[in-house]
This record gives structure tokens, sequence and C-alpha cells, in this order.
């Protein structure tokens, strides 16, 4: 039973345990081919009496609506971006995994699901995962057809590479632009819908609200969504018999990351404080190796691969505020701290631990460059050893991409990196079938939480994306369309007329405030506190610091932002301030989240549970659970219900990591 | 560093704009050029004027939602998305002149917004294999030559961005255009399609109203990502086979 009151010293209040009611049970390797056989199936004819909206049109959305598509199905799909071929699973780098074992090393679909689930910390669920993998080898066939240009051996077969410290090769992979291809291959299958008219298509459209509306036996059901025209402010209303939002990840909370200008969490945020339970998500991924912050102007920062650690080796000064350039430093004067502290794995440690391990150096003062907020990669002994052509040949794209960012020649002086966020593993609980605990609504990709448990792998992001949109989704989502069309629901229906007077309600009021605080400057104060607080680590103290930081913060923007102009244009500033607005909620939920969860594991380090010499340490006897967050309606969100959803592992044995 | 830059200011799609002259005090050169209006719009708001309206997303040069004219160039005097230009580029006290993409199948929203959702209509006219999901054979039953995959990967590297457009003395899209077609005609699973594929999107690219090419090349050398001019030769060519089948019937 849910008590009404929190704990001291925290923020939330228990709800009752969740489970996930769709996944079937049995041998794992035939829960997707049951599931499958026992989902109910929509007749073709029936079919374009459907409607299904779908919103976000990265890999997950756009293959989920060129498949439903496809299949007959009315789809009405909804991108923020001036073309759906802009969403920002374009920006992906590395590659796909798929557990083909073309490369005869031992793959199978049995190991990349052991693979995923341990690099996930024990913290994802089996059944999940193994559909994934099972479903990753369908994913290269299908993207081979559609003409995506992989990366070929010279007999004309696909090419493979190992990738984020896994023993196989099992990355798929097109030069350093893997996300673009794979999303011009889901884009291009969209256009085709498109044009054949199963799919209407509405670019600059913002998602702001999602409608429920409750049937004959009052279950509340997703209905539709509000959205706004960018161009022209003009407040729609969509209604359909199914909703799915498939609209990426928030890591933009942090102000500064890799992510595109405009991700956001308004659309997984608004479903969310309409009841949409949202799961773990403090659990937020670092990357290692991205170009540092330049100054307070910065806008966004840039991954580059992790492929550069495989040469590069990261040091800093010994000497604390070594401000000498990085040539005048001799050798005996370097710490080489990976090497030193991880003898077996070096550079080569997973991305958490170098993450953190770059952040205690810069802590300590180490750190180089401008602010101290960044740790050598030095190339020398490599251009020295593999001679500078072939240093060229491997990375000579992210070597370009540095000197072009900051000016400065990778080639005879060290690179500066330091880490950014740049994924989140949490998201909009879902259950087997991609469903939220709202009845029709849907959700997929990195907007959902379901596959990566508290850490993701590298390579994996692009496999999630496309297995959701194109074989999961269709298939459950069907499950749940057999008993469709639902009663049609009027544009004047009170439900709908309430959703888009919120919505409007929220714009005036944003505009009407004429502060003097930019949404901007309000935004980087918040990624500012979610970086200190919510960050790389975290602690107890810190975190309660952060909620009450944020509830300021929150209070200073409703009451003190400037939204210049009006709604009937295209108005960026009210774009952002709308995000900014959900952000700053979403913020405070992620520090309650890792308030909570009182112990370290993938992505989340709470430095009061770590070993002796600095590991993180899961606590599974407490914590092995999903923490699925229940909006509190009644006190207007300061007191979340945590509902849990306990994690077994019928297959892999949980294990602590170890990389010394 | 202080620079003056002249910025093109139009209400909307209607309104008639006109070039306005903002000065910025202190310029870093380490600041991309969309960081340095990131600033200059920061200002404007305090100060309850209208921001400059310009698109972008990524900002690492793989969407192409970013571009705008700089000193008459599309994305600059670098070969580079206008993302990915810095201000190290420029001098103190230069004078930028910034103005949308120019061109009749681009219509400008809004300030530096340009609708370039005619790119758009020209893929769903052809640009695409037909593979519904579930129907591919196993991957590596279509084995690609190498040399083939990577000539397709080159041309299929188009950000879709309409530098080319903007650069064009014609308002051509033919390169954006050829690049599709050499992407998926270079490959087998392409063939099937291929006659059908140019002329739906060559007619496509005329009915928006984009101008023919006449081999000037300026697109090329504004494409930040170096797409070849010979794409064209090889629509060009695909184009004229597939006419010829289609009178003669076959």
């Amino acid at each position: 039973m849910t008590t009404t009151t929190p704990a001291p010293g925290e923020f939330h209040v228990v709800g009752d345990d969740i489970r996930d009611a769709a996944a079937p049970t049995g041998p794992i390797e035939r829960r997707w081919d049951d599931r499958k056989f026992n989902a109910k199936l929509v007749n073709p004819a029936n079919r374009r009496k459907i409607k299904v909206i779908v919103v976000g049109t990265g890999l997950a959305g756009a293959s989920a609506a060129a498949t439903l598509g496809e299949a007959g199905y009315q789809v009405v799909s909804f991108c923020y971006q001036d073309s759906p071929r802009r969403a920002h699973s374009i920006a992906a780098q590395g590659g796909i995994n798929a557990a083909k074992n073309y490369r005869n090393d031992g793959d199978s679909i049995y190991r990349l699901f052991y693979d995923t689930v341990k690099g996930g910390d024990f913290r994802s669920r089996e059944s999940n995962v193994y559909r994934l993998a099972q479903v990753s080898v369908n994913i290269i066939d299908q993207c081979v057809a559609q003409g995506v240009p992989f990366a070929r051996e010279y007999g004309g077969l696909l090419d493979n590479r190992s990738f984020g410290g896994v023993q196989v090769s099992r990355t798929f992979y097109a030069r350093g632009q893997t996300g673009q291809q794979l999303l011009i291959g889901a884009y291009q299958a969209l256009e085709r819908q498109i044009g054949a008219g199963t799919v209407e298509m509405n670019t600059r459209h913002e998602m702001l609200e999602v409608i429920l509306v409750p049937d004959a036996d009052g279950v509340e059901r997703a209905r539709g969504i509000v959205v706004r025209d960018m161009v022209t402010g003009e407040i729609e209303t969509h209604t359909a018999d199914a909703v799915v939002l498939a609209t990426g990840g928030y890591g933009n909370v942090f102000f500064l990351s890799t992510n595109a200008m405009g991700s956001n969490t308004t659309a997984t945020w608004r479903a969310h404080k309409k009841g949409a339970y949202f799961a773990n998500p403090c659990y937020t991924q670092i990357h290692p190796t991205c170009i540092p912050v330049s100054g307070e102007y910065q806008s966004k920062l840039t991954l580059m691969s992790e492929s550069l650690r495989n040469d590069g080796r990261i040091w800093v000064p010994k000497k604390e505020g070594d401000d000498r350039p990085a040539s005048q430093i001799p050798e005996d004067e370097r710490d080489y701290y990976l090497e030193r502290i991880y003898p077996s794995f070096g550079n080569l440690v997973p991305r958490d631990i170098a993450s953190r391990a770059a952040k205690y150096q810069c802590d300590d003062g180490k750190g180089v460059g401008p602010g101290g907020l960044g740790v050598y990669l030095d190339f020398a002994d490599a251009i020295e050893r593999l001679g500078r052509p072939a240093v060229e040949a491997k990375y000579g794209n992210l070597f370009d991409m540095y000197a072009r960012i900051t000016g400065e020649d990778p080639y005879s002086e060290p690179m500066r990196i330091y880490p950014a966020v740049h994924y989140v593993m949490g998201g909009l609980w879902v259950d087997y079938d991609l469903q939220t605990n709202i009845t029709g609504l849907f959700c997929a990709g990195e907007a959902n939480f379901s596959d990566h448990g508290a850490n993701r792998l590298g390579a994996s992001a692009l496999m999630q994306g496309l297995a959701d949109g194109y074989f999961v989704l269709p298939n459950t989502l069907a499950d749940y369309l057999a008993a469709s069309p639902f009663e049609k629901i009027a544009d004047d229906h009170p439900r709908v007329v309430e959703a888009r007077q919120e919505v409007e309600a929220r714009i005036t009021k944003l505009l009407e405030i004429d502060g003097t605080r930019t949404v901007d400057s309000i935004h980087k104060e918040l990624g500012h506190i979610m970086w200190e607080y919510c960050g790389m680590e975290r602690t107890a103290e810190g975190l309660t610091k952060a909620v009450g930081l944020i509830r300021e913060l929150k209070n200073e923007f409703w009451t003190n932002v400037k939204v210049t102009g009006v709604n009937e244009e295209l108005n960026q500033t009210l774009e952002r301030a709308g995000r900014v607005a959900d952000f700053l909620e979403l913020g405070e939920l992620m520090c309650i989240d890792a308030l909570n969860r009182a112990e370290s594991c993938g992505g989340h380090f709470r430095a009061e549970s770590q070993t002796e010499d600095g590991e993180a340490m899961r606590h599974d006897d407490q914590f092995a659970y999903v923490s699925a967050w229940e909006y509190d309606t009644d006190g207007d969100g300061q007191t979340p219900i945590l509902h849990k959803e306990p994690l077994e592992y019928e297959y892999v044995e949980m294990k602590a990591r170890s990389y010394k | 560093m202080k620079i003056t830059v002249n910025i093109w200011r139009q209400k909307d799609a209607d309104a008639k704009g006109s070039m306005v002259t903002y000065p910025l005090e202190s310029v870093d050169e380490h600041m991309s050029f969309l960081e340095m209006l990131d600033v200059l719009n920061e200002k404007l708001t305090i100060d309850g004027e209208d921001p400059v309206a310009f698109d972008s997303d990524c900002r690492e040069g793989i969407c192409g939602t970013c571009g705008v004219v700089i000193n008459g160039i599309p994305h600059g005097p670098e070969v580079t998305t206008t993302c990915q230009l810095h201000m190290r580029t420029f001098k103190d006290g230069d004078t930028i002149d910034i103005e949308p993409w120019r061109a009749g199948a681009f219509p400008v929203v809004k300030d530096l917004v340009v609708d370039r959702g005619s790119f758009d209509r020209i893929i769903q006219a052809g640009g695409y294999i037909s593979a519904p999901t579930g129907a591919a054979v196993e991957a590596n039953n279509i084995p690609v030559p190498k040399a083939d995959a990577d000539h397709a990967f080159e041309a299929a590297t188009c950000i879709g961005c309409g530098a080319c457009v903007a650069a064009c003395p014609n308002g051509s899209a033919m390169l954006f255009t050829a690049s599709k077609i050499t992407h998926l005609g270079l490959l087998p699973q392409g063939q099937p399609e291929r006659d059908s594929r140019v002329l739906g999107m060559v007619e496509q690219h005329d009915a928006e109203g984009f101008g023919g090419c006449t081999n000037i090349g300026e697109c090329t050398a504004a494409c930040p990502k170096g797409i070849p001019l010979d794409v064209i030769s090889r629509l060009n060519r695909d184009l004229l086979g597939a006419l010829s089948r289609q009178a003669v019937g076959s």
C-alpha cells in the first residue's frame, strides 16, 4: 500500500510493486515466438479503418511508421524537425550489433543476450534482451534489402568490427556514419509510405499533450495527442486508436550533451504527468571521449568515437595546476592514470570507469585546457609505432573533426577530451509489448527504458531502435488493435477540449511571465546542477541539495522567464521554454530516483556504494528492481510514488564486474 | 573580437524582408558560427527584441538542418556545414552578411529558416528500394563488390541540407537528386526500380520548381560532404536509358 508522507530524508513514497503482465514465460528462446503466436491478429481488410499516431521519426519512429503503413494501417506521423530525415539517430557513429556470427568467432544470439544483460549491470529484463538479440539478425537483413551501404569485404560480403569491450566482432558499420545510413534507410521506407498515402507526415509539429479518453468500461485509453504547428502556432488535436511515442532521450536535461539542440523530454514527460510511469530516470550514460567545453557560450558537445582509445594514451600532468604545454611536460612527469590503475584493461576500461577517472583527475586540479576540465588523449606513441599514414587511415576523419572544432592539430599535440552526457537508459516504463501502463500508449526506442538496464553497450542503441520499430511493435500493437477500431472521438469531446485548453493555457502563461531571465540561462543553470550533483558521481547529500536547488530554479522559471514574441508565429524561444519547463520537472525526478537508489550500478555511481579500491558496488539484495515512478497528481509532483518491478535472473548469473 | 553581422530579417513567408545590422562586441574565436548567433539572440531577448530565427539541430555536421548563406557562399568560406564553421575563420572587425538559402523551391518561412519539403517529395517519388519489413533475404545472399559499395556509400552521405540548390545559379537540385540515384543505382538491390526511380524523381524535381542543370559545378563546390559532380552524369545516363526504354515500351 502507498504511504502518504515521505520517510525522513526522502522525497518520495512507495507504492505497490508492479509486474510485467505481458511477459511470456517458458524457455527463453521460445518466448518471443510464443508471444507472437498468442497475439491477436488484425485482418488486413480492417487495418485501413484503424488509425495509429507515431510521434518521432528517428530509427524507432520511422521504422514503426513505415512498417505499420506497409501493413495497411492509417498512420499519422509527427516530428519537430523540418524533415523526418533529421532525427538525432542520424548522428550515431559507431555501428549496430547483430548476432550473425559471420566471423565464426563463437557469437550467437545467446552470447549477445548474455553480453547485454551483463553490460546492463543486471538491471534489465532477460526476456526483453533475449528478444532484442533474436531480432538483431533480421535488422541487418532488412537494412541491406533497403540499400543501406554497410562496409564490405573485397569478396562483397559484409564486414564486421569489434566494439565496446566485447570479445567478438558483431558490429556492422558504415564508416563512422552508421546512424546516418540506417536512418536514411528507414526514412526512405517512410517516404515510400507517405507517397503511397498510408502515412500522413506532419513535420515541424511538436507534441505537447496526450489525450486520454475512458472507454465504455471506464478504462482510460490513449486516444490522441495535442500538437503545435511550429510555423503557424496553431494548436491541433489528433485522435487515433493507439499512440506510439518514439521521441528519443532526455540527455539535454544537462543542457550540454551530445544530443541535438531540439532533443527533449516533452512528449514522454507529458505522458508521465497523465499517468505513465517513468522508469529508472537516473540511468544516464556519460561518454568519456568528447571534445571539452571551450567557453560559457558552448551550446552542445561533440562525441568522438571511443575507438580512439584503442591507440591513444590518456594522461594528465602529475603536478597539480601544471600549465606547461603538453610537449614541455617530460615523460616522468606524466600520469597515465588508466594504465596505472587498471593495468590489464588500461585505456580500454568501460565508458563509465574512464569517465569517472577523468573527473577525479580534474577534481584534483590536474585537468588540462580551459577551466581545467580535460585530460590528454595522446597519439604520439601510436604515430611513432605505426607511422602517421596508418594513424591517418584509421582515425583521419576524427582527427579532422577535432581540428575543425578546436583549431588544434592532434597530430602534433595531444587531443583534449572530457566526458559528456550521451544517452539515457531510463525512459517510460513499458511492458514486454512496449505498452506503457496507460492502455493504448506505446513507447519505443531510447524513449522507453526497456533493454539496456543501467548501462548500454556500444552499438546497441541503433539495434534497439530498429528492433522496436521494425519487428516488435508491429506485432504487439496488432494484439492491442485487434479490438479496434474503437469508438470515434469527436473534436469537441470534453477530454479533447480539456487537453487542448491545458496546452493553450500553458503557452499563454509562458508568454505572460515577461521576466528578466532568458530560457537558455535557466536551462544552463539546470544543466550545471544536474552535472554537479546527478552526473558521474552522486551522493545522498548532493542529490538532496540538488532537489532543493531545482525547486528554486523551477520557481524562478515560472516567475521570471522571458519569452519573446507571440504564439501565432515561428517562435523558437517559446518552443525552448516549453521544453525547459519539462526538463526542470524531470531533473527533479532524476535526482529523487538517484537518491533512492543507494547503490552503484552501470551509469549510476553512488559515492557511498563503492569497494575499498573505488569500484562500483551493486546491492542486489536491495535494488534488483526497476524503479517505475508515478506522477503525484494531487501534490503537483512534489511526492512521486515509487513502484518496484522486481528483476529475476534465470539464465545469467548475477556477478560483479571487474576490470583490474 | 568585434564583428558586425548583416542578417536577413523576414517576419513570415508573406512579409517583405530586409537586411538588418547588429554589432557584436566580444566574439570568441572558438565559438561556432551558430553559437555566435546564439549569443546575439540572448542579447536580443534581454533587450525585448525578436531573436533571429535559424534552423539547427545536431550541430555536428550530419543532420543537414542548418545552413545559411554567409558572405554570398552557402555554409560560408570553409567547405563544411554552418554548424561546423568557427569564428576563428573571421578577423576582428569583419562584417558578415547572413542570408537564407535563396531558391524558388525553398520558400522562406521566417528570417533564415526555409521550407525544404520539396526534398522529401523528391524522395517520395522514387528515392527508395521497395523492401517491406520482413521480406528481406539473408543479408550475405546479396554480395556487393566493395568498390560499388564504397561508391554507393559516398553518394549516400548527402545530408540533404540544400547548399547545392542555394549555390546553383539555376536553383537546381540535381546534385541532391543524383546522389540518391547513384546510391541506389549502384547496388544490386536497387536495379528493379532503377528506371522508375530516375523518371519519378526527375519529374518531381522539375514539378517542385527547381531549375535545370547546366553543369556549372557550384553545387559540388559548396557541398559540405563533397558529393562529386559525376553523380549527375550517372543520373543523366540513367535517365536517357529509362526514357528510351519507355519510348520503345520495354
